[in-house]
């Protein structure tokens, strides 16, 4: 065995009581970056484990829901799609949309899911939420792949535009963290949260323009509050990324905005519940 | 900051649960809202706070200590003293709530082999996500990887899902894994208690070249051998506070000797019963001698009583309650269950709500002359185990009378049976 580093310099780690609001250590986080990469690729791995379809699923899941919404919304419906073939139309804001309600969906649990780590071992507790968010990310690049593909098939061209798609992908996931941190944190302690994630996610779907255009509300302070959904900015941004017509505009900033908000609130927020993480999860 | 001949230092370290949150937490905001419901209906009725009950306990209280740089301190305590919070301090799990410590350097903590391993993945990813859990890089992961395989003795299925694996496998792996951790404070908690006698000799070794390679080590254990193999000096823990701290056999003495209760009865108060535990709650367990009277020591020439008390708050079937016996090192002697024999078996595969006496007889010339440790389990097989404590009483055997005493020589070994031995002369000279 080989020496340890015994060096009088090696680094103090104090013990005291913490107290009040506490801000993220970035430099300890990063130092954590190997335990992220390895919890992210085990939830990527173990995903489709034993399923016979494996990470086929990660295409499969947007295809159905996107015929199954053209169906009731497309023909049945006959809601408008900003003239736009309604299956591309549902498919760019199923997408985003997907990532984030996977990301929701994974986050929310992944503390207690995870309680054997929690009471076993230190690292930053934040690293749980954020590699499940990072690990639905992987799912959303197969299913992109689907969407260029289904967008040849149309022939609608791309523009350079296209390029918008980096940033809005990093809004959702975000958002997605912003409320994962929340819903995790509280998981913890009322278990209530994961019984209600599943209708929150079916309500800010609607409250989302993905199976109906931006344009349906109206222009004005309505659309402004509606904007605060961040997925309204994100879901606008990739439609008019993909095929142009009206660009994101005070929308996107509002959405920003109101990620902005719950992620500063939410890093805070789990940062005052994570010691007692360990308590009581 | 510490003198650099440190490696650990703690001053007034407390740890108090809210009995709210450690004991009937809140699980749903159901939960919460009838428990403050019920709060302020008793404010509104005049009867205000139950003053009685104190809200919170301290699980650590004042505790102050200091481990030099490659020292190996044991730290040794009844279930509940609160031994496993104190390591779960020092591995930064949970926050102290009052007090102060240093650490100088990487801890490593090995509080459960296995953590994080996940059944779906293979020897090989499970190595790497364990490792990278622990706090290994992948590089010193990769380097050691073939170590660790050899260690674990389980090449053929290295790249196996852990779920295809026996348990013994499982954990020889997990403990391999860990055991290459490389950190400056090594934090280790009952992993001895693991696998088959050889791999625990196997284990055993391997901390103490952690420990002689100059890293500090904290170890708990309940199995006082290894206490007195791998440590020079111990702390004893008592109701969260260090009774005594010394040289490891004089501690492992006052251990067994005071930290244990004394008369040869035991009695579990309400609140040292994990509420985890319910359905089942012991009450107490006692060492009966041959006229019935309650002994802390017994002749091992006559029968000896062991009861068990016991209340089930609910029916429970399979249930079964027993003991463990230990010498005061740690190694068991035997194990026997209350419906061990199969007219109980039969008789008893349900046992309704209600108070309980489980009753046993060890037949006179069993036990050898010495101290004897018993550990109460209360399970149902492959359900689930209600309770278990490997160090409810300890009682003390004399053997004067027993088979080979008028010879005045202490004889190795637990037990002492009376053998039909004959002597046959095969022929004159």
């Amino acid at each position: 065995m080989a020496e340890a580093d015994l060096t009088p310099t090696a680094q103090i780690v104090t013990l005291k009581p913490t107290k009040g609001w506490l801000g993220i250590d970035l430099k300890e986080l990063w130092s954590y970056r190997e335990l992220i990469y390895f919890l992210t690729w085990r939830d990527i791995k173990v995903r489709y484990k034993q399923a016979v379809l494996g990470v086929a699923w990660s295409v499969l899941q947007p295809v159905l829901t996107t015929a199954i919404t053209t169906l009731v919304f497309g023909v049945l419906l006959k809601v408008k799609s900003d003239g736009l073939p309604y299956p591309v139309f549902a498919l760019s804001a199923l997408l985003p949309w997907h990532l984030f309600q996977l990301s929701l969906q994974k986050s929310s649990v992944s503390l207690v899911g995870n309680s054997n780590l929690i009471t076993k071992v230190y690292f930053p507790r934040v690293i749980i939420p954020f590699s499940s968010v990072l690990a639905a990310l992987v799912d959303f690049a197969i299913s992109l792949v689907m969407l260029f593909i289904s967008m040849a098939i149309y022939r609608i061209p791309l523009s350079w535009n296209v390029f918008w798609i980096l940033p809005l992908t990093l809004l959702t996931v975000l958002a997605a963290l912003a409320v994962g941190l929340w819903l995790s944190a509280l998981n913890v302690q009322y278990r209530d949260v994961q019984q209600m994630v599943p209708f929150l996610i079916q309500i800010w779907m609607y409250a989302t323009p993905i199976v109906y255009p931006i344009t349906t509300i109206p222009e004005g302070t309505l659309r402004y509050i509606y904007s605060l959904n961040p997925m309204v900015g994100v879901v606008q941004g990739f439609r008019w990324a993909l095929f142009g017509g009206s660009p994101p505009d005070m929308t996107l900033l509002i959405s920003s905005l109101a990620v902005l908000l719950l992620l500063v609130s939410g890093l805070f927020f789990f940062r005052r519940m994570e010691k007692t993480f360990a308590d009581v999860v | 900051m510490m003198d650099s001949e440190l490696s650990i230092l703690v001053r007034g370290i407390g740890k108090r649960y809210k009995i709210g949150s450690a004991q009937q937490r809140a699980d749903t905001l159901r939960d919460l809202i009838t428990a403050q419901a019920a709060r302020i209906s008793s404010r509104l009725r005049g009867k205000g706070r139950r003053s009685s009950e104190p809200d919170h306990i301290w699980a650590l209280r004042d505790v102050n200590f200091e481990v030099k740089r490659g020292q190996a301190l044991g730290i040794i305590g009844r279930n509940g003293a609160g031994k496993s919070t104190l390591l779960k301090v020092l591995s930064r799990v949970t926050d102290p709530t009052e007090g102060y410590g240093e650490l100088r350097g990487r801890v490593g903590s090995l509080l459960e082999v296995g953590t994080g391993f996940h059944p779906e993945l293979t020897g090989r990813e499970n190595i790497f996500l364990n490792g990278a859990i622990l706090g290994m890089h992948k590089k010193e992961i990769a380097a050691r990887f073939d170590e660790i395989v050899a260690f674990s003795e389980v090449e053929k299925f290295i790249d196996t899902p852990v779920k295809r694996y026996s348990s013994g496998m499982y954990l020889r792996l997990a403990f391999a894994v860990a055991a290459h951790l490389e950190p400056e404070i090594l934090v280790v908690d009952e992993v001895l208690a693991v696998g088959d006698a050889d791999f625990q000799r196997k284990c055993l070794g391997k901390m103490g070249d952690v420990a002689s390679s100059g890293r500090t080590v904290l170890f708990v254990s309940h199995n006082m051998s290894a206490i007195l193999r791998l440590t020079q000096e111990s702390i004893v823990l008592d109701k969260g506070r260090v009774l005594l701290r010394a040289p490891s056999n004089e501690a492992v003495d006052f251990y067994l000797n005071r930290g244990l209760s004394k008369m040869g009865e035991r009695f579990w108060e309400e609140d040292e019963v994990p509420v985890s535990c319910a359905p089942f709650r012991p009450l107490a367990i006692r060492i009966l001698d041959k006229t019935g009277q309650v002994s802390d020591s017994v002749r091992s020439v006559d029968p000896i009583q062991i009861e068990i008390d016991y209340e089930l708050s609910e029916d429970i079937t399979g249930l079964r309650v027993g003991f463990y016996l230990f010498t005061t090192r740690g190694e068991p002697v035997f194990t026997s269950f209350d419906i061990d024999s199969e007219q109980l078996f039969r008789e008893y595969t349900a046992r309704p709500a209600g108070v309980y006496t489980s009753r046993c007889t060890i037949p006179p010339d069993t036990l050898n002359e010495g101290r004897f440790l018993l550990g109460i389990n209360a399970s149902s097989y492959g359900i689930r185990r209600y309770f278990q404590d490997d160090q409810a009483l300890s009682f003390s055997v004399d053997a004067s009378g027993g088979p080979g005493t008028h010879w005045p020589e202490s004889r190795p070994g637990p037990v002492r049976p009376v053998l039909d031995w004959n002597i046959e002369r095969k022929g004159g000279v």
